[in-house]
């Protein structure tokens, strides 16, 4: 039997994490990776977990998000928030647990600030979601400049614009979250990518993942068969903040400090970068330009003072590329996506 | 009609004067438009619109173009809400409803410039189109839980019949924007048809077909109509096949009907004769 272009496109998304962590993890154990670039694998992982998320608003849902990185910070601040809960109120010894239940509850408060944005948002017509999500990222970042919160004897305070509260402070204003526990780890990074790929990957193959894709499309045509569009767009975009959530959580809890700073417009751009440079729509593309651009300036390091100039140049070229009437004809051919061809709503001849 | 009752009110007579087939008159008719109108920023695209379609009828509505007839068909499908007039499907009112809710009571269209999900195969494009009929979550999706695989599989059984009709079973895997445009055309009617309509809307279907194609999709909306028992209405600028298949056809001008009979009646109208020679007359000038 001839396997299906979707099934081979998954194979390869699945084989590429998976091949990637065994020769990492024998690299490790052969004692073969620098410092420094093991220092970036957890990140790595964040980084794929962020463009593949991404690529299921902006390449499945076909709505462009601006404000990624606000949903990874409101992962990793809560996430951070329910590890140090999780430790102080239980005694919870076990890192992994604690990691995974952080992550869970960072995907859930991530996936709240998803709803609260699509509930107004995606019930219109047109594609306001760009500036709405941009907004949101640095609203979020600016709101958690000033939120204090602290743990003391199982209970969590909080506290706007002040510091004083009892126990130990967690999330410190402007500080940031200080003297956080390092629990992440590369292999439940690897864990949360297989999920992260699990998730994405069924969902484009289902009932629900056509009629995201089919509102991406048309949206007069898909309602025209009776699919409610606004429902479908949700869908895709509060899964993909959950996702970022957990990300961010993973993210949080591999530093001993983060502050809110990280998760600016500048991390939301790069994530999107790492998606069109992949291929809008193409999830395993997203993997590998994730993993490239986070190790490459690892690798550039000598080169740090030109990173930005190299960014330009990049994002030049990438932008001549792709609006050159024969790559675009090229692209065309090798990406499976296709803008909506209504934004207004107007005419359904 | 139903019942008589003794009332002080004052009838007047009922301006819709609607024929129906004669196997359809003891039936609920599909559509009932009554004085429906629409106006865009002053202009009346369609005006006082009176239609009554049978509930296996295959009805016609013509016009020169820009006459209004898109614009019926995106009345009646809610894609846009009328200024005045009521729209009943199946004896509902569809006031206050979308395109969404029209579906579900039974109304699924094609498009005049097709709008196919041209990136998915042609499978998926029916597959969409059964989207209500063979549901399951979002959960037993992701999960792949027994509901998924059972009700996966029937959605490929009937997608593959649905494609049948036009035995296109064998393009199940192609791309749907890369058929030619009459496959397109007919891969648009299967979609709509998977919805399970009691109404199916065609909008200008034969447009760059051949002659031969044309001849076939004749026998295809006929044969749709007898194995769906479901009520056709067709857009067409082809004459040969609104004359050939259309039992009542509605003549639309400026936005008002001219015009309502058989084909026949239809033919021999003097209005409507006036209407298309007229309109080539200022075409020529
Ligand atoms: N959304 C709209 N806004 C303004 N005018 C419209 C709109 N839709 C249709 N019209 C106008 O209504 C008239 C009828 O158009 P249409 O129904 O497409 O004609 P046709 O009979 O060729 O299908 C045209 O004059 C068109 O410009
Ligand atoms: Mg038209």
């Amino acid at each position: 039997m001839k396997l299906k272009r979707s099934t081979v496109n998954n194979l390869i998304a699945y084989g590429i994490v998976i091949v990637a962590f065994v020769i990492c993890q024998s690299m490790i154990s052969a004692g073969a990776m620098s410092r420094s670039l093991r220092g970036q694998l957890v990140p790595i992982c964040v980084y794929i977990v962020m463009a593949v998320s991404l690529n299921l608003t902006v390449g499945i849902s076909g709505e462009l998000s601006l404000g990624h990185a606000g949903f990874m910070s409101v992962g990793a601040f809560s996430g951070i928030v329910a590890a140090t809960w999780m430790e102080s109120a239980f005694a919870m010894e076990n890192d992994v647990v604690r990691l995974l239940l952080a992550m869970v509850v960072g995907g859930v408060f991530a996936g709240i600030a998803g709803v609260i944005i699509g509930v107004p948002v995606l019930r219109l017509r047109g594609d306001y979601l760009a500036i709405v999500t941009l907004a949101f990222g640095e609203i979020i970042r600016n709101v958690l400049n000033c939120v204090y919160i602290s743990v003391d004897a199982g209970r969590v305070y909080f506290a706007f614009n002040s510091p004083q509260l009892p126990g130990k402070l967690v999330i410190n204003g402007p500080a940031g979250a200080t003297g956080v526990s390092r629990i992440s780890t590369f292999v439940i990074g690897f864990v949360l990518i297989l999920f992260t790929l699990f998730v994405v990957l069924n969902l484009i193959n289902s009932r629900s993942g056509r009629a995201i894709m089919a509102c991406r499309d048309s949206r007069i045509a898909a309602e025209s068969v009776g699919i409610n569009i606004t429902k479908y767009r949700m869908m895709a975009f509060v899964t993909s903040a959950v996702l970022a959530g957990m990300a961010g959580a993973l993210y949080g809890l591999n530093y001993s400090t983060v502050t809110a700073a990280k998760f600016d417009f500048n991390t939301s751009i790069l994530v999107l970068v790492f998606v069109v440079l992949g291929g809008i729509g193409n999830i395993w593309g997203s993997i590998i330009a994730a993993t490239l651009l986070t190790v490459l300036p690892e690798l550039l390091r000598g080169f740090s003072d030109y990173r930005m100039l190299v960014y330009a140049v990049v994002l030049i070229l990438v932008m001549l590329v792709t609006n050159s009437p024969m790559m675009r004809a090229f692209f065309a051919r090798v990406l499976p996506h296709k803008r909506g061809e209504e934004g207004k709503g107007g005419e359904a001849a | 009609m139903t019942q008589q009752r003794r009332s002080t009110t004052k009838m007047v007579p009922f301006p819709s004067h609607s024929i129906v087939p004669e196997r359809d008159v003891d039936k609920l008719p599909v559509l009932e438009a009554r004085h429906l109108g629409i106006e865009f920023g002053g202009l009346k695209a369609v005006e006082d619109f009176n239609l009554t379609i049978g509930k296996t009828e295959i009805a016609g509505l013509i016009g020169p173009n820009g006459a209004g007839k898109t614009t019926v068909f995106n009345l009646l499908t809610k894609v846009y809400q009328p200024t005045s007039g009521t729209i009943m499907i199946n004896g509902k009112d569809t006031a206050g409803m979308n395109t969404v809710q029209a579906n579900k009571l039974g109304v699924a269209r094609t498009f005049q410039n097709i709008r196919l999900f041209g990136n998915m195969s042609v499978e998926d494009n029916v597959r969409i189109g059964l989207h209500n009929q063979v549901p399951y979550g979002m959960f037993s999706g992701i999960f792949r839980l027994p509901r998924y695989w059972k009700q996966e599989k029937k959605q490929h059984e009937r997608a593959l019949e649905l494609l049948s009709i036009f035995g296109m079973q064998d393009m199940a895997s192609a791309k749907a924007g890369s058929l030619p445009y009459g496959a397109q055309r007919r891969l648009e009617i299967v979609r709509a048809l998977a919805t399970n309509p009691s109404l199916l809307l065609l909008d200008e279907p034969a447009a760059g077909m051949n002659p031969h194609e044309t001849e076939e999709l004749m026998d295809s909306i006929i044969a749709i109509r007898d194995q769906f028992q479901i009520a056709v209405m067709l857009i067409e600028h082809d004459m040969k096949l609104v004359m050939g298949i259309c039992e009542g056809i509605c003549v639309l001008n400026y936005g008002r009907v001219i015009a309502k009979g058989t084909a026949e009646e239809i033919q021999k109208n003097p209005t409507v004769i006036e209407a298309y020679l007229g309109r080539r007359k200022e075409d020529a000038q």
